[in-house]
């Protein structure tokens, strides 16, 4: 059986989703291509050549695909489709976007966001915001799958030695056109890829206070996050969200300011090594799963961690 | 402009989840359904699109069985103007619930399609993604703005690390995501008025759809406990046990 990764790229380097989704997709199958779709990707397709594991990488290198626009990737992917028995995207914004496409072209279903692999055809996925898991078989032939990037480790991005076959094939649907894009600019890690979080929720008050958590973010090397209930109330942008409709995390450390924990976000960072939680209420559920608890007011107890961690 | 926006009835979000003991599913008996939130907030969008006076019509579409009525009329009292129920027992998947609503697209030719980008039960995040690729249009999934403009609409959408903005050509579907707006409540003499608005019934077979299995459900289980840890008495204790218990600092 051989399977087709697609790669998460920004055309000059490879993400490191695509490396959680090579490990769950060697679980699946014996052979594996990587397929890198862009404009001018050369440098991600060679980084994806490097991927232990990867015995092929296919390249399309194309302007109607640089900004992987669902219309035309998903057209790509669903032409390739007859050599593969399984067909795996990790869950990123941009495979959760194409995938369900290549499906329902395919004719089959999808199996979304999934955290273990049982075997070639069965796998478990959450429901039910994280509370519940579901075990499910595919009886399709071809298995379109989301890979949960904190449910495997990431494959080894180096020690790899993959053929690099190019695609002469440009897949335009012409009905959608990239406009723009406002990424966050930081220096800090993504949040998905970060080894410390430290998120804030409706007790940081207002986004102003962010400031403190950024500032102690600077001295862990730490991403940013929030709880749905913070970016609710506008204090800070929905990409910072962790939890089961935002970011899902898992990182060593997980440091929760000023959230309760309402089981939206626990579905989010629960599978975090430490988890650690700063809350005036004691009675707050983030305690339950909270390693380390301090009941404490947070204005007092972030700026003090600060100094003394 | 006419507008189609699909609704799910859902377990409401506020109900604690419990997993049957045969492992067969979760428990929905006697539980409290409500409007899927994503959905209620396509609703919202929609109405919006007609205050502006970019939309002329609203249709809400479900899927499901005869109490899904309740999850359409809700939306009338929001603002929509007519209902179609494809009344059915089967929980249809994905896949399926795309292909019915093809159909019911092929019928009322709608420019605009807004849908919830995923339902909080199955959490699977493909429907919206799935009718477009069958009626081959394009989607603006994750939204946080939309603006109809002429023949074309302009959707930001809310992708890893920042926003996107991408013009689809009409007739497309947009998905909603949280920050696209805020639902309002219905207001008494709407919830009335709601109740004479006209609802169409449907059955899969009216409209030539088989109702497919491409999954199978074999175990639900609940998810691992985590244990609780401890409480610390201060920011010094904290430190230290992050330094030299857990060292991950």
């Amino acid at each position: 059986m051989t399977i087709l990764v697609i790669a998460e790229h920004d055309n000059s380097s490879l993400k490191g989703a695509t490396l959680n989704a090579v490990t769950a997709a060697t679980q699946m199958g014996d052979e594996l291509h990587l397929l890198v779709a862009g404009s001018n990707c050369g440098a991600a397709a060679e980084a994806a050549a490097q991927v232990a594991g990867v015995s092929k990488v296919l390249v399309a290198d194309a302007a109607a695909y640089e900004h992987q626009l669902a219309e035309n990737v998903s057209k790509l992917i669903v032409e390739l489709a007859d050599n593969y028995s399984h067909i795996v995207a990790p869950a990123t914004t941009n495979g959760k976007n194409y995938m369900p496409r290549v499906a329902a072209l395919l004719d089959v279903a999808q199996l979304s966001d999934i955290t273990a692999v049982e075997s070639a055809d069965t796998f478990q996925r959450p429901i039910y915001a994280g509370n519940a898991i579901a075990t499910v078989q595919s009886l399709d032939s071809v298995k379109v799958i989301t890979v949960r990037g904190t449910a495997f480790d990431a494959a080894a991005a180096e020690g790899g030695s993959a053929t690099v076959e190019a695609l002469d094939s440009e897949q335009d649907a012409g009905n959608s056109r990239f406009v723009s894009e406002e990424m966050a600019k930081s220096d800090r890690p993504e949040l998905t890829a970060a080894d410390v979080v430290i998120s804030g929720g409706r007790g940081m008050g207002n986004g102003e206070n962010f400031a403190m958590l950024e500032t102690l973010a600077d001295k862990l090397g730490a991403a940013v996050g929030a709880s749905r209930a913070a970016v609710d109330a506008g204090f800070v942008p929905n990409d910072m969200q962790v939890g089961q409709t935002g970011k899902i995390v898992a990182p060593n450390l997980y440091i929760a300011v000023g959230i309760s924990g309402a089981i939206q976000h626990l579905a989010g960072m629960k599978d975090s090594k430490i988890i650690v939680a700063i809350n005036k209420d004691e009675e707050a559920p983030i305690f339950s799963v909270a390693d380390y608890g301090l009941v404490a007011d947070l204005f007092e107890a972030v700026p003090e961690l600060e100094q003394k961690i | 402009m006419k507008v189609l926006v699909t609704v799910k009835r859902v377990i409401d979000y506020n109900v604690k989840v419990r997993v049957k003991s045969d492992n067969t599913d979760v428990d929905l008996a006697n539980v409290k359904m409500a409007l899927n939130p994503f959905c209620e907030i396509a609703v919202e969008e929609a109405v919006r699109l007609k205050e502006k006076g970019n939309a002329t019509e609203i249709v809400v579409v479900s899927i499901g069985p005869k109490v899904c009525q309740e999850q359409i009329r809700t939306s009338l009292a929001l603002g929509a103007d007519r209902g179609v129920l494809i009344e059915t027992d089967a929980a249809p998947e994905s896949l399926s619930v795309a292909k019915l609503l093809a159909k019911v697209v092929e019928e009322e030719k709608p420019d605009l399609i807004i849908m919830g980008k995923q339902a909080i039960d199955t959490d699977n995040n493909q429907t919206g993604q799935m009718l477009a690729a069958l009626l081959d249009m394009p989607q603006g999934t994750f939204a946080s703005e939309v603006k109809v403009e002429d023949n074309s609409v302009s959707v930001t959408r809310e992708v890893d690390g920042g926003l996107q903005t991408v013009a689809l050509n009409l007739p497309a579907i947009v998905t909603t995501d949280l920050r696209l707006n805020e639902p309002r409540y219905a207001s008494l003499p709407n919830i009335m008025k709601a109740k004479r608005k006209p609802l169409a019934v449907k059955t899969p077979a009216d409209l030539g759809v088989e109702v497919k299995e491409h999954t199978k459900v074999l175990k639900v289980v609940p998810p691992a406990e985590r244990q609780a840890g401890i409480k610390v008495a201060s920011v010094d204790e904290l430190v230290d046990k992050l330094k030299n218990e857990a060292k991950v600092v």
